[in-house]
C-alpha cells in the first residue's frame, strides 16, 4: 500500500486540518469531528446535517456551504459518524426552524442518525430524516437491509439544500428530499477494488480481465463478477439496468450524474458519458442536466456510478439554484 | 466463584479489551471478505477506549460498569457495531443494581441486551449476524445453570456455544448489515459480529476462570 500517511490512525483528523487549512468558509471542529458553515445559520432557515463514513470524499464535508449543507459529520473510513457527532452538528447548525438529516441507507449510519435524533429532539432540536436508498444493485430488498444509498445523496442534498436556503419549512424540505431521492437510480461498475488505509490491502481481488458489476461505495464486492468489456457495452449494462427501476418518458427532465469512485481519470468519465448520454438518448431519455466527475467516491477504486433522477420543473429550478460549496459551485 | 462481582465485570471489560486488540487483523479480515474490512480496528478503537473509562471510574454497582462500556462503545465504534455493541451491554446492566450478581442474574441480564440488540438491528437467528453467536451462547448458559453448573462452568459453556455459534455462520446466507448485499456470494464465510461476540464470551470466560476455554 502507498498512500499519503502519516499513521493509518489519525487519516481523520489529519485530513480535517487539511480541509480547515483549505477552506477558510468552512468551520472544522476537529475534537468534535465537524463541519460547518463558517456563518450561523441565518434565524428561521432549515438547516440540513448529514454524514457518514469518510473515504467517499467530496461527500459530505465538501458539500457544505451556501445552497447546500450546513454541516457534515465525517466518521472513521467506510464507518458511519456516531450519535455525538451528529448532536453536535444538529444543535451547532440549528437556528430554531429544526435540522433535516440526510441519510444514507447503511444499518450503522441509520442506528446512529436515529439515536442522534432522539437525543436532539431531547433537546429541542426538531429533526427531519430523509433516507436515500438509490442504488438498485440490491436486490430483493426485503431481505437485505435494503438499497444503498449512494450517487443520489448529492442529488437530495442539493435539492432540499436550496429549497431551505429559499425558506421551505422542515416539513417541505424533507418533502422535496425524499421526492428526490424516490426519483432516482444508481448503479456502479468497478475496475479495481479500494484499498482502506487500516487494513492496507485491496477488498476483493480482480484479474486485469474483471470487472465487479453492482459495487456499493465501501470496497465491498459487487453483486457480478463479469469480463471487462468496451465503454459502450458496460454504458449499455448501466443505463439498461437503471432504467429497468426507473421508467422515463421524454417529457421528464432526467438530472444525470456520471460520477467517478476516485481511481478513474476524468478523461474515462467523459469518455463513459459520451456513452451513456448516447445510450439515453435512443431509449428517449431527455437530459436536463448532467454533472460529471468525482463527486461520491469510494477511495482509490477505479469505477464509475451512473445516477439519474426523474426530475420536474421543481427539482431543476432548485438544482439550479446558487450553490458555493468547495465541490459544487454555480449560479453565484 | 458462585458471583459477579463489581471487579469482575471490570475485568471482563479489560480482558474484552485485549482480546479485541489481539483479534483485530483477525477480525478485519473476516470483515474484508463479507463487509467493509474495519470490523477489528473499529472494535479496538471503542473497546480501548471502554479499558481508559473502566481505570478512572468508581462504579456502584455491577450493571453500572455494564451500561458505561455500553455508552463508551456508542459513542466511540460508529458503523453499526457501535450501536449494537453498545445496546447489548447497556440493556445487560440495567438490570444488575447490585454489587454482586447470581449467575442467573447475569442470565437475564444478556437476555435483555440481546432481545434489545435484535430489537435494534431486527435480526433473526440464521440471519448471519451476532444473534447466531449471542443465542447459542444464552442457551448453553441458561442449560448448564439448569444442570446445577457453577458460574464458571456455565460461562464456559457459554462461550464453547458463542464460538460453536460463530464457525456454523460460515454457510449461512447473510440477511441483515452490509454483507447481506452480497446475498448467496456472503456463503462460505463467518460473520465478523458473531466472531467478536465469542471473543466476549471468552474473555468472560477467561476471568471467571472456566475450564477449557482459551
Amino acid at each position: 500500500m502507498k498512500k499519503f500517511l502519516n499513521s493509518p490512525d489519525t487519516v481523520i483528523d489529519d485530513a480535517l486540518a487539511g480541509i480547515a487549512a483549505a477552506h477558510p468558509g468552512l468551520a472544522v471542529d476537529t475534537r468534535q469531528r465537524i463541519i460547518t458553515r463558517a456563518r450561523p445559520t441565518r434565524p428561521g432557515r432549515v438547516a440540513l446535517v448529514s454524514g457518514g463514513g469518510s473515504g467517499h470524499e467530496p461527500l459530505h464535508g465538501g458539500f457544505v456551504g451556501t445552497g447546500m449543507l450546513d454541516a457534515a459529520c465525517p466518521g472513521e473510513v467506510f464507518t458511519s459518524p456516531v450519535p455525538d457527532q451528529v448532536l453536535a452538528a444538529a444543535t451547532a447548525v440549528d437556528s430554531g426552524a429544526g435540522v433535516v438529516l440526510v441519510v444514507k441507507n447503511y444499518t450503522g449510519d441509520v442506528m446512529n442518525f436515529e439515536m442522534a435524533a432522539e437525543l436532539a429532539e431531547e433537546e429541542g432540536v426538531r429533526t427531519a430524516t430523509v433516507l436515500v436508498d438509490d442504488d438498485v444493485a440490491v436486490r430483493d430488498s426485503t431481505f437485505t437491509a435494503g438499497r444503498r444509498g449512494t450517487g443520489a445523496t448529492l442529488f437530495v442534498e442539493k435539492i432540499a439544500g436550496a429549497l431551505a436556503e429559499q425558506g421551505g419549512d422542515l416539513q417541505a424540505v424533507a418533502d422535496i428530499g425524499r421526492r428526490v431521492n424516490a426519483a432516482s437510480r444508481s448503479f456502479a461498475v468497478a475496475l479495481t477494488a479500494c484499498t482502506t488505509p487500516a487494513s492496507g490491502r485491496p477488498g476483493f481481488d480482480l484479474a486485469d480481465d474483471e470487472i465487479e458489476v453492482g459495487i456499493g461505495i465501501h470496497g465491498e464486492p459487487g453483486r457480478s463478477r463479469e469480463k471487462l468489456l468496451p465503454a459502450r457495452d458496460l454504458a449499455d449494462l448501466t443505463v439498461r439496468t437503471v432504467l429497468e427501476d426507473l421508467p422515463l418518458s421524454s417529457e421528464d427532465p432526467a438530472i444525470v450524474m456520471l460520477n467517478g469512485m476516485g481511481g478513474t481519470p476524468l478523461l474515462e468519465l467523459y469518455l463513459l458519458f459520451g456513452e451513456v448520454a448516447a445510450r439515453l438518448s435512443e431509449r428517449g431519455v431527455t437530459i436536463a442536466r448532467s454533472l460529471v466527475g468525482n463527486y461520491v467516491t469510494s477511495l482509490d477504486m477505479a469505477g464509475a456510478s451512473l445516477t439519474v433522477c426523474r426530475a420536474d420543473d421543481r427539482m431543476l429550478e432548485l438544482w439550479d439554484a446558487p450553490v458555493s460549496t468547495p465541490a459544487l459551485r454555480w449560479g453565484l | 466463584m458462585d458471583s459477579v462481582t463489581i471487579d469482575l465485570a471490570r475485568a471482563w471489560m479489560r480482558a474484552a479489551a485485549e482480546s479485541m486488540d489481539e483479534h483485530a487483523e483477525e477480525l478485519t479480515r473476516l470483515d474484508a471478505a463479507i463487509g467493509d474490512g474495519d470490523h477489528g480496528s473499529n472494535m479496538r478503537r471503542g473497546f480501548s477506549a471502554v479499558a481508559g473509562k473502566l481505570a478512572d471510574t468508581d462504579f456502584p454497582s455491577v450493571g453500572s460498569v455494564l451500561t458505561l462500556s455500553g455508552r463508551t462503545l456508542i459513542s466511540t465504534v460508529g458503523g453499526a457495531s457501535g450501536p449494537l455493541y453498545g445496546t447489548v451491554l447497556r440493556s445487560a446492566g440495567k438490570r444488575l443494581t447490585g454489587s454482586t450478581a447470581s449467575p442467573g442474574e447475569l442470565l437475564d441480564a444478556l437476555r435483555d441486551g440481546m432481545e434489545a440488540v435484535r430489537g435494534l438491528g431486527g435480526a433473526q437467528v440464521r440471519d448471519k449476524t451476532m444473534v447466531d453467536a449471542l443465542a447459542p451462547a444464552l442457551a448453553a448458559y441458561s442449560a448448564a445453570l439448569e444442570d446445577g453448573a457453577d458460574l464458571g462452568a456455565a460461562v464456559g459453556a457459554a462461550a464453547r456455544a458463542a464460538g460453536e455459534g460463530a464457525q456454523a455462520t460460515v454457510p449461512m446466507t447473510a440477511r441483515k448489515g452490509r454483507a447481506s448485499y452480497l446475498g448467496e456470494r456472503s456463503r462460505g464465510h463467518q460473520d465478523p459480529g458473531a466472531a467478536s461476540t465469542a471473543l466476549l464470551f471468552a474473555a468472560l470466560a477467561s476471568v471467571v476462570g472456566a475450564p477449557d476455554v482459551r
